[in-house]
């Protein structure tokens, strides 16, 4: 029974199964690598924020240093954004989305790979720099006087690794966007697409948008920091305030990246969990390609204080409060999925319905910060920092632990344990809300943000010490999901195609683990909730719309790993060249590796091969 | 490991209509070919004759962005069926990017 769920089918050695993860360009392995990766950077960024709490949690305390604290915050918020929150999304995009529209594989799984290493070692990147050097200490927006004033090496750190894990995702995203394009099973038309699917498709978009911004955003900075550019020093003509515009015209879309795919997962397990098809979903898909539209046209909220005039702060304080408008219909249309459907609370449910309150308030807290006059009370104090972690941790990283006991059973054929996983709720719930709600009244009281200490008798002590300890308890939350992964791991009961039996869409009408061709036949989608209409007429599994052929699956590859490799080694010549003399040798070198590997990539065919009809029907049988 | 490869004949009608459309097709792309180097002709006889540079640059401008129109309709056949995917991005990346623009100019650079 298990051979069969390994792709080659006979155990393997530490070597030959390490080799095999560095090469492979399946999806669902690599979806798999980004939830390890993500996973990864998401515990390192949440020891950092248990230091900043620490550090907080008494007046005048001496806890951390000034500058380290700088640097907690920074690599906090960088790592938690681009290596935790989007790369977790990215492995749930990766395992599930060629599930749910009836593909064997995504369309560039070569790319695919290559996007995952290049997230990866700019991630590594960014972190080494606390061992060879400082860390980056402007914060994660890294604005552009601050940042270029900032001594030592950090800032090359986060230029460089954000550019290399930001080419990752611009290239997972078209991937994605090719994907779904072009590799829909027949008769899955748009309009039947499940909501996971659709808003993976318009986070992409927008990635396809609003990376480049970055990308060009943080040349700029890498040419003023190590290349003598001045593109932002003001003194030699340049412009200290674009940056501020070219990082939020990317990093507005940026937040709309994080949360609509997060939308996508509470979409589908309201609608699984009311045991009901989803309310409205024409309206939900309509809002959420007209949310990632005005995510474009909103950026300057961010910089209301910068002094841009009335007419401008009048104009993106209005387009900002648009947005509220497809958010609010998205949230009505889950009420309403929830309104008389038949109501199972599991783990990822309860994820769901505390996701809701959650969400609303930081959406509310959102406007007001987008009423102008009101934003320059608000701005830069401990309010913002209430307001995006009500949406980011009450969305995105409620809806990354609820997918990760929705879809664990698809993906590893093991189900987290439900008591475990509501205790992990619990704790997660309670803490994030006391460890955030009050930081509102610090705002309104006047605590700024991205202070290292507080003084005593100011009010704040209080609220502080909460916080504090709610932070714990998200800390305690954690730790009993990861006890739980290695509980159920450990235990290893598998368990069928539809585990949670309520199972709507394509994914659950295959095994768990999907075999490595995914389907062995390609489905034939016949609406809205494919699995959910074979059920409904008692049919076992999918309809299939062509014969058992055989099977082309591509090749793996060790390229992308050592493309990767190359820009890495680049990346410390371009740093180091400034103080050392061997630094520009390193650089060309990198450069030159990477560019050979593509010589070699673009010159050697590689046709990938065939699974024989004998092979799958043999495997087919070999499962039950 | 035998493929099956599928030869699909054509009918006399089917090649018949073919045929008819490449001609339609040519004959129009002829016609833009000229119609894009004749436009072409007369930006660089605007240039040339010295008008104003607040004359000759919009109007270099506007017929580089027929030319561009030109170019994808009838060399690219964005209007053939299956594009409106593309042109939706593409639509959607314009007025994004002259929103921006816009805003640039009108409150960084004015
Ligand atoms: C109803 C929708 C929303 C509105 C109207 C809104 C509005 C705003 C405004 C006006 C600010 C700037 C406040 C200031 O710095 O003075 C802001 C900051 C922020 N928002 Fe939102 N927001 C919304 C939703 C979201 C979502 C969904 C996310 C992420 C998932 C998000 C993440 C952030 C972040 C990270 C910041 C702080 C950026 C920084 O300065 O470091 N927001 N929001
Ligand atoms: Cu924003």
């Amino acid at each position: 029974m298990t051979t069969v769920a390994n792709s080659v089918g006979q155990k393997k050695g530490f070597g030959a199964t390490l080799w095999d993860w560095l090469t492979t360009v399946d999806h669902k392995k690599i979806g798999i690598l980004y939830l390890i990766g993500g996973g990864f950077f998401f515990v390192l960024g949440g020891i950092e924020a248990m230091l900043i709490r620490l550090q907080l949690l008494i007046p005048n305390n001496d806890f951390v240093s000034a500058g380290f604290f700088n640097e907690l915050i920074t690599m906090h918020g960088t790592t938690m954004i681009f290596l935790a929150a989007m790369p977790l999304l990215f492995g749930f995009m990766n395992a599930i989305v060629p599930l749910q529209i009836g593909a064997r594989d995504v369309a560039f799984p070569f790319i695919n790979s290559l996007g995952f290493w290049m997230f990866f070692f700019g991630g590594l990147f960014l972190n080494l720099s606390w061992f060879l050097d400082a860390a980056p200490d402007a914060g994660w927006t890294s604005y552009a006087s601050l940042s270029i004033a900032s001594t030592g090496h950090g800032i090359d750190f986060y230029a460089i690794g954000l550019q290399i894990a930001g080419a990752g995702t611009l290239m997972a995203g078209i991937n994605f966007l090719v994907t779904i394009i072009n590799m829909r099973a027949p008769g899955m038309t748009y309009m039947r697409m499940p909501l996971f699917t659709w808003t993976t498709f318009v986070a992409s978009a927008l990635i396809l948008f609003a990376f480049p911004p970055l990308t060009i955003g943080i040349f700029f900075l890498t040419f003023d920091r190590m290349f003598g550019g001045n593109f932002f020093d003001h003194t030699m003509g340049g412009n200290t305030i674009i940056w501020e515009h070219i990082f939020w015209i990317f990093g507005h879309p940026e937040v709309y990246i994080l949360i609509l795919p997060a939308f996508g997962i509470f979409s589908e397990i309201f609608s699984v969990f009311s045991r009901k098809r989803l309310f409205g979903y024409s309206a939900m898909v309509f809002a959420t390609v007209l949310i990632g539209f005005l995510g474009f046209m909103v950026w300057a909220h961010h910089m209301f204080t910068v002094g841009l005039g009335p007419t401008a702060n009048a104009i993106f304080a209005v387009a900002t409060m648009a947005i509220a408008v497809p958010t609010g219909v998205k949230i009505f249309n889950w009420l309403l999925t929830m309104w008389g459907g038949s109501i199972k609370i599991t783990t990822p449910m309860l994820y769901a319905l505390g996701f809701i309150p959650s969400f609303v308030m930081g959406g509310v807290t959102g406007v007001q910060q987008g009423a102008a006059p009101l934003d320059y009370q608000l701005h830069d104090s401990y309010f913002i920092v209430a307001h995006f972690h009500y949406v980011i941790v009450g969305g995105v990283v409620l809806a990354i632990l609820a997918a990760t006991h929705y879809w664990w059973p698809k993906m590893f054929g093991t189900m987290l344990s439900e008591k475990l996983g509501k205790i992990t709720f619990w704790f997660f719930f309670i803490g994030f809300h006391m460890t955030f709600f009050l930081q509102h009244f610090l705002g309104l009281m006047g605590m700024p943000r991205r202070v290292w200490t507080y003084m005593d008798g100011q009010g704040w002590n209080l609220f502080n010490l909460i916080s504090t300890i709610g932070a714990i308890l998200m800390a305690i939350g954690v730790i009993v999901l990861i006890i739980n992964i290695i509980v159920t791991t450990a235990r290893n009961e598998r368990v069928g195609n539809d585990p949670w039996e309520d199972g709507r869409t394509l994914e659950w009408a295959i095994p768990s683990p999907p075999p490595f061709y995914n389907f062995a036949q390609t489905p034939l989608v016949r609406g809205l909730d494919t699995y959910w209409i074979e059920k409904q007429e008692g049919h076992k599994g999918y309809t299939a719309a062509e014969p058992v052929t055989d099977i082309h699956m591509p090749n793996g590859s060790i390229i992308p790993f050592f493309m990767t490799l190359g820009l890495f080694i680049a990346g410390f010549g371009a740093m180091y060249r400034v103080d050392h003399s061997w630094g520009l040798g390193v650089l060309v070198f990198g450069l030159a590796f990477t560019f050979l590997t593509m010589a070699i990539r673009s010159v050697k065919d590689d046709l990938g091969y065939y699974v024989t009809k004998d092979q799958i029907r043999r495997m087919e049988r070999g499962r039950d | 490991m035998a493929h099956d490869i599928e030869i699909i004949e054509k009918t006399p009608a089917e090649y018949a209509y073919k045929k008819r459309r490449s001609d339609r097709l040519m004959r129009s792309q002829l016609m833009m070919f000229a119609l894009m180097i004749f436009m072409t002709l007369i930006s660089f006889a605007a240039v040339q004759a010295g008008f104003s540079a607040y004359f000759v640059i919009p109007v270099v401008l506007l017929l580089a962005a027929v030319q561009v129109g030109l170019q994808l309709y009838y060399f690219m056949h964005m209007s053939e069926k299956g594009h409106g995917l593309v042109a939706f991005f593409m639509y959607g990346g314009i007025l994004i990017a002259f929103l921006t623009v816009l805003t640039f100019v009108t409150i960084i650079w004015w």
